[in-house]
């Protein structure tokens, strides 16, 4: 359960005042799966740092399971962002020339789960974001776009997080790749009831989600289920 | 995060960049190896100085007449006084305590003539005692004898330097041989072992007669020119030091020591003296090395520099799926460190090979201590810690969004 409360977040460098986010409210439930849109600069990017728990809002709350983590300090949000929440970026950020199977153990060793038991949460994630098996002792530049973004969820998956962030995750793949990547996030949430949080620019892309929030100039402007959902078929 | 992983990680991330790791590692090895190296061989100098001055007799004190003084004439140089006597020495051996031996000597050079050949060569006389306070050994027949001494025998051991002068080299068979030295004919009793030189005199090329013998034929008086004491130990050689030079002055009836007519040479100090200029030689070496060593951590410090750089992006990664800044501080330390520790490792054997090359090789006795092996491994576990804390600090202050932006 995400619940967001007047947010704002300013930005000072020297004497210049910049707000890129001007008061945002919303609540998103558990199983939910939401696109945020907006164009560059509208603030969804920093609405997705404060959701994903990589920074603090100048005001307002965010609830995240209950717990205000809107004044919390830099290790706490650490620990929030490893037990609650689950990352999959643009880039990829794959660690390069290591193991598949070592990228989606990694928020696992933070955790300090013992080895055996992490390798097969991680073998279990693999498979559900959709990568053979025959892939996992690969190195992580081995792979074709689709394939590391598949590491990528598999990754944000394996801490068995309450939200999946998604920051443009298709931006760098080509239109095909980006279907799959999309159809494996419904599967998660259809199959396996994720929260999953979309953040991206394209409205094709945005019509994945169930519903979709609208961010211009640093406001929610608009906040919808989607008209006509694109569900991707599963192959 | 587990140490097992913290290794994992830190060993996957310096062998991703082998040639580099290897380059920055190599800084720290020269740095270490010099300092176990220069310690070594300067600890092998210091060994072999205090070596040599002790081969001339261990814990010796060496009563030398002052300067002959005539009021307002010319001083005849140290060691010219006819200061020292027989009662003297005796004194010594009766009342001074913690000594081991007591030796009388009168030195003098002549020309020395055997059958055929010649020589001009130092001639001590001396007594028995000589052998063990002044460490040298018989080869061929015996030294002179108590008996010798009383009697005032006309007998002689040759050094084997001067048995070579005058007899040819590696001849046998000189004991019973005779010799004339200034126009009087000694018998050869013995030969001693070689010893080889010591500084300025050289113990091989000497002829020993009793000093009775000595006294009666060669100076001609009753003075002798060398009372050597042997102290129990070189802690004792001190306070024998004073006790003679306190009964000296008695007996010689001199109130002010700085007009003592006679000098106590104190091999201990002589051997402090010069173990403290190798000592000096030894840290003088040791702080070049060590510079080397700066320079390796710093060269540490660049690469942790340039490799936070260049990881940006995965710090932030990192950060984003839940390491805390202590987590991703401790990684890049114990990078830092691991490349000290390993480069330590290596540069100790590296350094132990070149101390044992220069052993090897009989440039030196170098002799490498367990604890400069300590010293260079703790200081390069340090310089790990100080020039890695800079790069790791900056790593864990990284903030995430900003290390995720990073391009």
């Amino acid at each position: 359960m995400i619940e967001i409360k007047d947010i704002k977040k300013t930005y000072k460098t020297g004497d210049v005042e910049f707000q890129a986010l001007g008061g945002v409210s919303f609540t998103i439930a558990d199983g939910e799966f939401v696109a945020i849109m907006g164009p560059s600069g509208s603030g969804k990017s920093t609405l997705m740092h404060i959701l994903g728990a990589l920074d603090n809002p100048t005001s307002g709350t965010y609830f995240l399971d209950g717990k205000d983590v809107s004044t919390f300090s830099d290790d706490e949000l650490a620990d929030i962002r490893k037990d609650k929440i689950g990352f999959v970026f643009q880039s990829f950020n794959l660690l390069p020339r290591t193991t598949v199977l070592r990228n989606v153990v990694l928020p696992l060793i933070y955790e300090g789960v013992d080895p055996k038991e992490r390798e097969e949460r991680a073998k279990k994630s693999l498979l559900l974001a959709g990568l053979d098996e025959g892939h996992f002792l690969n190195l992580s530049n081995q792979l074709s776009g689709g394939q590391i973004q598949r590491v990528a969820i598999a990754r944000a998956l394996v801490n068995n997080p309450s939200l999946i962030l998604a920051d443009e995750p298709t931006g760098n793949l080509d239109s095909k790749t980006s279907e799959i990547v999309l159809g494996t996030f419904q599967k998660l949430n259809k199959e396996l009831g994720r929260t999953i949080i979309l953040i991206t620019h394209e409205q094709d892309i945005a019509e994945h989600a169930d519903r979709i929030l609208f961010i211009k100039d640093g406001l929610l402007t608009e906040d919808r289920t989607t008209h006509i959902k694109r569900v991707v078929k599963h192959i | 995060m587990k140490n097992s992983d913290l290794l994992h990680e830190t060993y996957s991330a310096l062998s991703a960049n082998k040639a580099r790791s290897g380059l920055t590692m190599l800084g720290i090895i020269i740095g270490i190896a010099s300092v176990i190296a220069m310690t070594a061989i300067g600890q092998g100098a210091q060994n072999s100085v205090s070596a040599s001055i002790q081969s001339i007799g261990a814990n010796l004190l060496l009563v030398m007449p002052g300067a002959a003084r005539s009021f307002g004439g010319p001083s005849a140089g140290r060691g010219g006084a006819l200061s020292l006597t027989v009662g003297d020495a005796d004194a010594i051996a009766s009342q001074v305590s913690n000594i081991t031996g007591v030796v009388r000597e009168v030195s003098s050079r002549k020309q020395v003539i055997s059958t055929g050949a010649n020589t001009n060569t130092n001639i001590i006389g001396t007594e028995a005692s000589y052998l063990p306070v002044r460490n040298v050994a018989v080869d061929e027949g015996t030294f002179i004898s108590d008996q010798n001494v009383a009697n005032g025998d006309k007998v002689a051991v040759l050094g084997p330097t001067t048995r070579d002068d005058l007899f040819g080299v590696g001849t046998t068979g000189v004991v019973g041989q005779k010799i004339r030295i200034s126009g009087m004919e000694y018998s050869v009793i013995g030969i001693t072992v070689a010893k080889g030189g010591s500084g300025f005199s050289n113990a091989d090329d000497t002829i020993y007669i009793p000093y009775t013998t000595a006294q009666r034929y060669l100076s001609g008086n009753k003075y002798l020119s060398e009372i050597d004491v042997q102290a129990t130990s070189s802690d004792a050689s001190t306070q024998a030091q004073n006790d003679i030079t306190s009964l000296l002055l008695t007996r010689h009836n001199i109130s002010d020591p700085t007009k003592a007519d006679f000098n106590v040479l104190n091999e201990a100090s002589i051997i402090a003296t010069a173990s403290s200029v190798t000592g000096t030689f030894t840290t003088l070496l040791a702080a070049v090395a060590g510079i080397s060593l700066l320079v390796g951590g710093i060269g540490i410090m660049n690469m942790m520099l340039t490799t936070v750089t260049e990881r940006t992006r995965e710090i932030g990664l990192r950060k984003a799926i839940g390491a805390k800044k202590k987590d991703i501080n401790k990684q890049f330390l114990v990078e830092a460190i691991m490349l000290t520790f390993i480069g330590g490792f290596v540069g100790v054997i590296l350094g132990w090979l070149i101390s044992f090359g220069v052993t090897y090789l009989g440039i030196l006795q170098a002799s490498v201590s367990v604890s400069s092996i300590i010293l260079a491994f703790s200081v390069s576990a340090l310089i790990g810690i100080i020039f890695g804390y800079y790069p790791a600090r900056r790593a864990a202050q990284l903030s995430p969004i900003d290390a995720l932006r990073y391009e």
